[in-house]
């Protein structure tokens, strides 16, 4: 297990007066912590679990469109134990389980606790000089509802009837409507990991309020810090309405309450036996006042840790810090206030509309500073380049495709036609998948050393890159021409239907054939990127006992605090009292003797800097 | 503890049970003006909120306190305040905001233009065949 | 290293720990509720005409309650200003006065509750979509009940012992058939049980005490004046509570095939009924967590006290916040149900 030997080197660091935990046993230690680290990690291995589980049902769903109605090969026959069904053949019924799960699966158990709980809890706190989180036993609750919530909604894959089918947005009527227990338990899970997510919030944003390191002034604290703050108010404040939803929702099925449910409703041609009286839209009004800012949630926490892989092997400042920072702040206002540009469908009168087109066009300005910024601190810097940096650049122009594309979906006359096609499927993967995905990887191979004191092997880190480059793109890309050729997601035979059918000089609206034959390469695609993490896995798992050590407790010469503690940190994190005189991006600073300046130690004119931990030049492989 | 901050506590208490005793007369006032009929149900539903508001603000600014607080604890509700109203006001605001009246209004203005220009909506016509 | 801050301010903030917690997790409680009243508005303003129910709940009960809360928020703060001042014994009645108040208002919550879990309303189609509110004749209803599980034990009876016969003989017949009965808990009657009901016990009609009060009011209906010579058209104000059986009945009796809808005052009953149990209910819940907390700072704190008495107060701050904030939800909650 990842964590053991993480923390079996730390434990005779352990500091026996740090609150009451004296002599630990092994579920204090390893299970029931309330080490910020052991959390993380702990966060780290179910989210990076779920990532591969979500893949998993996307690698189904995919042979289902790239060959509508031939028996799935290896899983066919569990699918058909499990759900009905027969000849391996993957029912409608079975796609849309899928589909549903994959969504929720991949937002809310996988991106969200990898990005924000668990590089959050790692880092965030050594980052900011502090000793744990404000908080170390709402944590570890924080940490356990999260895993009951995923419980729940994953072990809804296996009740009777299978687990929700209508999709990660869940719109009412047709949630209330799907004859499964699946979406109760999904509700309910939902409503414990909004729970978590919420104690999650309030100590992150009370642990970097109080807890920063004398000195650490807010506009000397790491930039990751501060996509962290800005991720953890997002949570905070636009959850509660998806966990109201949430139950509305649950006591629309288990109480026959008619929140989402409209007069005259009719199910199976049968005049639904509910009051009535309710509003669809509603649902959609509260799931988007989460959903668009949880977008940005996916993504802050990439873009926070890319700036600090970037800045950290560019060897130079971060480009334009303090915009960065009011950027993020203006990007976590503005999510807010643009929801409904998910809704131009909803049939919404002209001037709401063209008040969220507007704020929609507003946002993505700061989204544009940000990665204008971190494109030029790669200007003129002498780039040190090893795996975690590949990942960091390769986010960037992922990230860019993916934000770019999002401006047509941001208005609603282009967005009339690209509504629910794979273009927008298209669209915010490349944000999620080579994006924020790319980011994590970066952040894997970057703290691994700091984790376990050893390095993960370079060459493997780069054959995992490359190959995961190029198939990301193989999948995505073709999406966007089968989105703008009009194909519609969540299609349950991959558009075969309505392929062949489009005579454009009749008037008759279709999919090209050729449009339809993309599938196959996609989904090729997706299994050869599911293979390419194989080195990855094995890297990992090897490089945790027999990796390369590091010679210093501070191997890629980092400014940030993190890296100015023993390596792996002890709990309580710092050997003595740390205080902060600088900014945290003091590369290449004139006047000092290497090339980098840590947070903790004080510039002296004489160039001084013994105190900083030496280093020696970072092994090329 | 020092004299003086007992002295603080002491006045606080006498202010603690002023707001006490004005939060039960606002409960009697919601009541009593429930049943007068300021004559559109709107109005009577806006003084019912009103004196809600006296009453919420009353308790946030005494007993918690709000009064005398830290700027960051004012940016944090602030903020809450803000994000709340903004997601009520857009809601309804996109639910009095339907699309059909604009929709109305093209055709008005559609039935007004083919009134006006019989003729060359004529020779469309006959091209479409 | 010790984590900073748990009692003692941070200097540049002026806030502790717990403090800026308590704050932050009232910020999500404001978004919560928040969604929640909005929820309300949206229901109320898109409810399809002569769907909203206004005036159906008890007022005198919510006025009460509405003082019972009032009154423990204002004791919650005198316990704190006693910790303050050193005077623990002031603190302890505070408090325990706190929490009998928060005992009371759940109390007098579940009495409303199930008052309204007795209370249905009837749709039938004999005269031009008729609607009225009352509760089903006690004594009929009892009378049913006993008639259904004695019923049902027989038809139990009978296939425990179809069964045992079935097991010792040779089982070249069929095993029996389990009985076929409609589950029927009596915790409130729905249209469909009712029909079940009455097929399975053979009645054909029901016995219905009809409130003759003008007990509630759809929005934008036309007042239903059921009772020309009652002259109380004019005021549903002040008349407007009189559920749970108080005032005249008049007996009905209503052929089954005559009911459209029947349903008690329940969360099924109507989007109304629907958010105000939600709403109140969630409301309660957080009566009852912060009750618990407050219970346990003064039943199990006391060692806190000698040892460390500004964190026990600190505590008690933050408790008390989260119990003001309570309050400061009900003080909406009573007008816009209640009320308007
Ligand atoms: C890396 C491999 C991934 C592949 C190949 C993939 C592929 C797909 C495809 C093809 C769909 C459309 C299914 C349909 O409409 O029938 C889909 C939907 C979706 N994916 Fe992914 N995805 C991947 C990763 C992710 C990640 C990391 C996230 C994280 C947020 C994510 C979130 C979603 C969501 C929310 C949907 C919409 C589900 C719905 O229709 O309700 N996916 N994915
Ligand atoms: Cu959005």
């Amino acid at each position: 297990m990842a964590h053991d030997s993480t923390q079996t080197s730390t434990a005779d660091h352990a500091h026996g007066e740090h609150d009451h935990h004296h002599e630990q046993n092994f579920w204090q230690k390893y299970i029931f912590s309330t080490d910020h680290k052991v959390i993380g990690i702990q966060y780290g291995i179910v989210s990076l679990l779920f990532l591969f589980l979500g893949f998993i049902l996307i690698s189904c769903m995919r042979w289902q469109l790239a060959y509508p109605g031939q028996p799935l090969p290896i899983l066919g026959n569990l699918i058909n134990d499990l759900y009905g069904g027969a000849d391996g053949i993957m029912t409608p019924e079975i796609y849309n389980m899928f589909g549903a799960m994959h969504g929720n699966i991949m937002v809310f158990l996988a991106i969200v606790p990898l990005g924000f709980a668990a590089f959050g809890n790692y880092v965030v706190p050594l980052q900011i000089g502090a000793p744990d989180m404000a908080f170390p036993r709402l944590n570890m609750a924080s940490f356990w509802l999260f895993f009951v919530g995923a419980i729940l909604i994953f072990g809804s894959m296996f009740i009777p009837g299978g687990p929700a089918q209508a999709g990660w947005t869940s719109y009412s009527p047709l949630a209330s409507s799907v004859p499964t227990n699946g979406q109760a338990y999904w509700l309910v899970g939902l409503v414990i990991l909004i729970a978590s997510s919420l104690l999650g919030a309030v100590n992150f944003i009370a642990t970097i309020i109080q807890l920063r390191a004398p000195g650490m002034t807010w506009m000397k604290m790491p930039f990751f810090c501060w996509a962290q703050f800005v991720t953890a108010f997002l949570l905070l404040l636009a959850f509660p309405p998806l966990q109201v939803a949430g139950i509305m929702q649950l006591f629309d099925i288990v109480f026959d309450t008619s929140f989402f449910l409209p007069t005259g409703l009719i199910i199976g041609g049968q005049p639904a036996e509910i009051s009535g009286g309710g509003s669809p839209v509603l649902w959609q009004h509260l799931f988007w006042f989460l959903a668009h800012p949880e977008v940005y949630v996916l993504i802050l926490p990439a873009v926070g840790m890319v700036s600090e892989i970037i800045t950290n092997n560019t060897r130079r400042p971060l480009w334009g810090y303090k915009t960065l920072i009011y950027a993020v702040m203006t990007l976590g206002f503005l999510s807010f206030i643009v929801w409904a540009h998910h809704m131009y469908l909803t049939g919404m009168g002209t001037v709401i509309s063209t008040f969220f087109q507007t704020t929609t066009m507003i946002i993505s300005i700061p989204s544009v500073i940000i990665l204008t910024c971190l494109f030029l601190t790669l200007w003129g810097g002498s780039m040190r380049i090893n795996t975690p940096m590949l990942f960091a650049l390769a986010f960037l122009p992922m990230f860019g495709i993916g934000g770019l594309t999002g401006l047509p979906l941001g208005f609603s006359y282009s967005d009339l036609y690209l509504h629910d096609t794979y273009y927008v499927i298209a669209h915010f993967h490349y944000i999620v998948a080579p994006g924020t995905i790319f980011a994590f990887f970066a952040g894997i191979y970057y703290w691994f050393p700091k984790a376990t004191g050893r390095y993960m092997s370079d060459y493997w880190g780069r054959v995992h890159f490359w190959l995961s480059l190029v198939f990301m793109n193989l999948i995505f890309m073709p999406m966007f021409l089968q989105g703008l050729a009009g194909m519609h997601r969540r299609m349950y035979d991959g558009g075969v239907t309505y392929a062949g059918t489009a005579t454009p000089e009749e008037g008759v609206v279709g999919i090209l054939t050729k449009y339809v034959e993309m599938n196959q390469t996609i989904s090729i695609a997706a299994w050869c990127l599911g293979l390419s993490q194989i080195p990855f896995i094995i890297n990992f798992f090897y490089s945790i006992t027999n990796g390369k050590k590091v010679e210093s407790p501070n191997p890629w010469k980092a400014t940030t605090l993190d890296w100015q503690t023993p390596t792996p940190p002890p709990h309580g994190n710092f050997d003595g009292p740390i205080e902060v005189f600088n900014g945290p991006y003091e590369y290449s600073a004139p006047g000092t003797d290497d090339d980098f300046l840590p947070q903790n130690v004080k510039p002296s004119k004489g160039g001084d800097t013994t105190s900083a931990p030496s280093t020696e030049p970072v092994p090329a492989k | 503890m020092s004299a003086d901050h007992d002295h603080d506590i002491k006045s606080h208490i006498r202010t603690y049970l002023i707001i006490g005793a004005a939060l039960f007369v606002g409960t009697v006032l919601t009541v009593a003006v429930s049943y007068v009929d300021f004559g559109s149900h709107a109005i009577n539903v806006a003084v019912g909120l009103l004196i809600a508001t006296v009453k919420a603000s009353l308790v946030a600014l005494f007993f918690m306190h709000l009064i005398s607080e830290k700027t960051a604890i004012y940016l944090l509700i602030g903020s809450a305040f803000f994000f709340f109203v903004g997601l009520m006001g857009l809601t309804i605001w996109a639910d009095k905001n339907p699309p059909n009246r604009t929709q109305n209004l093209q055709l008005e203005q559609k039935v007004a233009v083919t009134e006006g220009h019989s003729h060359s909506e004529d020779g469309d016509h006959s091209n479409d065949h | 290293m010790e984590i900073p801050y748990t009692v003692k301010p941070r200097p540049d903030t002026g806030v502790y720990n717990a403090k800026i917690g308590i704050w932050l997790f009232l910020a999500s409680e404001i978004m919560l509720f928040g969604a929640l009243f909005s929820s309300y508005i949206i229901l109320r303003i898109t409810a399809p005409e002569g769907t909203w129910l206004e005036g159906v709940l008890n007022v005198p009960i919510g006025f009460g309650n509405t003082l019972v809360l009032i009154a423990s928020s204002v004791t919650v703060v005198m316990a704190w200003a006693s910790l303050k001042l050193n005077n623990y014994k002031a603190f302890q009645r505070y408090m325990i006065f706190t929490v009998l108040c928060a005992l009371t208002f759940l109390l007098v919550k579940s009495f409303e509750y199930n008052e309204k879990f007795h209370h249905y309303e009837v749709w039938t189609t004999d005269e031009t979509d008729n609607r009225f509110t009352g509760h089903f004749d006690k004594e009929w209803l009892s009378e049913q009940k006993a008639a259904y599980k004695a019923r049902v034990a027989e038809m139990d009876a009978q296939y425990q012992a179809a069964l045992s016969e079935w097991s010792s003989s040779d089982k070249s017949t069929d095993a029996p058939r389990e009985p076929d009965y409609p589950k029927i808990t009596f915790f409130t009657l729905t249209t469909a049980e009712i029909r079940d009901l009455s097929s399975f016990l053979g009645f054909d009609s029901v016995i219905f005490e009809k409130e003759h009060k003008h007990a509630y009011k759809y929005a934008g209906m036309p007042e239903v004046d059921d009772h020309a010579h009652h002259d109380e058209a004019g005021h549903e104000g002040d008349e407007s509570h009189a559920e749970g059986g108080h005032g005249h009945h008049e007996t009905l009796t209503i052929p089954v095939g005559n009911i459209k809808r029947a349903s008690a005052f329940i969360p099924s009953h109507s989007t109304f009924f629907a958010i105000y149990f939600t709403l109140t209910g969630l409301h309660a819940l957080h009566v009852f967590l912060g009750a618990c907390v407050l219970a346990y700072f003064v039943f199990c704190n006391r060692r806190m006290w000698k040892e460390d008495p500004d964190r026990l107060a600190n505590r008690v701050e933050v408790g008390g916040l989260f119990w003001h904030f309570v309050d400061l939800v009900w003080i909406f909650l009573f007008p816009v149900l209640y009320l308007l």
